[in-house]
């Protein structure tokens, strides 16, 4: 019988081998080769690729803008994401439950149509955004959405948050109500409450759901392609060019592996920070 | 517990003006009656969604996406069922290790999956064909499916299949009349959400989605890149009513909230 658990796991594991591991395995392999306009990619072992991006300051000034871009989303999803789910926890039934259907259900609208909705929002100049922040006074004049930085964080923060939303609210379901009115009870004002029994109780769902916002704002796809149209790239969008339109395909994976190799290491030791800090709290 | 003060409830009432606004003003332009982006007022029309009846290209990418999803679902689901007993119910050397690789595609942005696949679909000659997709798509939705399996398998109790072993059920009967029924539930919400991300997956699909194997998010992405017109705003509203619906489903029949937790929720 101990073969057993093999046999199990063995449709999976030949899948995964066949359809994961190998075509990773070519991909890495696929930077070291050459590529010529003319004669395409040559299978020879070079770090002509490896050179180039860690040469040229431009793809350091790309990457710095995807991290940038990941890092301002992350911060802005937990700093308006954090109160909501608390909002939402307090709420009595059946509020609660249609609006976390109405603040999760955008997961499961198609990216685009979400970032549609956005592009039709920052619409040039006199798009619904500018109108309103103009007729509100917050702007004097219109403000360029549409192929900035801006636009991008802003279409992030609104397709990433529900994830954001989740986590902190699985967080505080852990969170006993009673705790906080002891503190009340103790003479606690609301401030102290929030400050000394949520916020520490709702940490770990804040930092745990700050890492998959970041990851997942890091390797965005077709969120920065619409908003940042066909100039202003991030890592994926520059990956998509190398492979679709330049065609050079190794250049492109470098690009695709060092952006795997940076989320890799930034998640699994974001990860290992949380557990050390929780570890005594949450054993 | 203390109820939400009226600061608390402004500020939800924001929250969730932003969190749907993208989303009705896209329904909202797809009834212009113009031949330009616009926001009708007081005059709507219906004529950009009679319009799509002239671009066969989003009605077959619509029908591919429906079908790949299902597909590929339930090929992620058949792979899950025994992987997920096998980790739930054994302690084998490399269990561990198994998980994490299962799981892996979670991890792996989708943009590299996207470009790994091009090549290795491209070298074994399966490069833009429907196949192709298939595989993909199993991989990329598999932790789902695995996730919610793994939950429901973990979750069993053995007495009732001891209860059926000493009963004189072999092997083979408890599993069919005994542990997969009871394991049902998981296993379909598992589906479920594994169709829910293929449906949507565009990323990794734009690589390896040729003309004729595209996905709908993969034409509404290449349409989008070149225009922005009423056109793709009356698809994308029938993709938003579509998720509305499924939204709605998925809630009445497993809630929401487990589904996308993965566990059961205790406040209510």
């Amino acid at each position: 019988m101990k073969t057993t658990p093999y046999l199990l796991s063995l449709p999976a594991l030949l899948l995964f081998a066949g359809v994961v591991v190998i075509p990773l395995a070519m991909t890495v392999i696929l930077t070291f080769h050459d590529w010529g306009q003319y004669k395409g990619i040559e299978p020879v072992f070079i770090l002509k690729n490896w050179r180039e991006v860690f040469g040229d300051p431009y793809y350091g000034e790309m990457f710095g803008r995807t991290f940038r871009i990941a890092l301002i989303v992350t911060v802005l999803t937990a700093l308006f994401g954090a109160p909501e789910a608390y909002i939402l926890n307090r709420m009595k039934s059946p509020w609660r439950g249609i609006f976390l259907l109405v603040i999760l259900g955008p997961l499961l609208i198609s990216v685009v149509a979400r970032t549609l909705g956005w592009a039709l929002l920052f619409g040039g100049n006199s798009g619904l955004v500018n109108k309103t922040l103009m007729s509100l006074g917050l702007i004097s004049g219109p403000l360029p959405f549409m192929f900035t930085e801006t636009g991008m964080v802003v279409a992030l923060v609104h397709v990433l948050m529900p994830y954001m939303v989740l986590s902190v609210w699985a967080a505080l379901q852990r969170l006993d109500p009673q705790v906080e009115n002891a503190a009340v009870a103790l003479g606690a004002g609301s401030l102290t409450v929030l400050r000394r029994i949520v916020l520490p109780q709702a940490m770990p769902g804040i930092l745990s759901g700050a890492v998959i916002v970041f990851a997942l704002a890091a390797s965005a796809f077709a969120t920065p392609a619409i908003i940042g149209g066909r100039r202003l790239k991030v890592a994926s969008t520059l990956v998509y060019d190398e492979f679709l339109n330049t065609l050079n395909w190794p250049l492109g994976a470098v690009v695709a592996v060092l952006l795997l190799a940076a989320l890799a290491f930034i998640v699994i030791g974001a990860n290992r920070l949380v557990e050390r800090r929780y570890a005594q709290v949450f054993g | 517990m203390s109820r939400n003060g009226p600061v608390a409830l402004v500020y939800h009432a924001l929250f969730v003006v932003f969190m749907l606004a993208p989303i009705v003003v896209v329904c909202w332009v797809a009834f212009t009656p113009e031949g330009f982006l616009s926001f009708p007022t007081g005059h709507w029309s219906l004529r950009w969604f009679k319009a799509l009846a002239f671009y066969p290209e989003f009605v077959s990418a619509f029908w591919r996406s429906l079908f790949l999803g299902a597909l590929s679902s339930a090929l992620a689901v058949a792979v899950s069922v025994p992987a997920a007993l096998a980790i739930a119910r054994y302690r084998f050397p490399g269990r561990e290790a198994f998980t994490a690789l299962f799981m892996s595609p979670l991890m792996i942005p989708n943009i590299v999956l996207g470009i790994a696949f091009l090549r290795f679909f491209t070298q074994i000659g399966l490069g833009g064909t429907f196949t192709g997709l298939v595989l993909s798509h199993i991989v990329i939705v598999l932790p789902f499916a695995l996730r919610l399996t793994l939950a429901s398998a973990v979750g069993l109790d053995r007495a009732i299949e001891h209860a059926a072993v000493s009963l004189g059920a072999s092997e083979w009967t408890v599993l069919k009349r005994v542990t997969l029924p009871l394991i049902v539930p998981g296993v379909a919400s598992g589906w479920a959400l594994a169709f829910i991300n293929s449906f949507d997956e565009v990323t990794m699909t734009v690589f390896i989605a040729a003309p004729g194997t595209e996905t709908l998010p993969v034409r509404m992405f290449l349409y989008i890149q070149d225009n922005i017109d009423p056109l793709v705003t009356s698809v994308s509203a029938c993709v938003i009513a579509v998720a509305v619906a499924a939204l709605i489903a998925l809630d009445r029949a497993y809630g929401l909230e487990r589904l996308l937790v993965g566990r059961g929720s205790h406040g209510r």
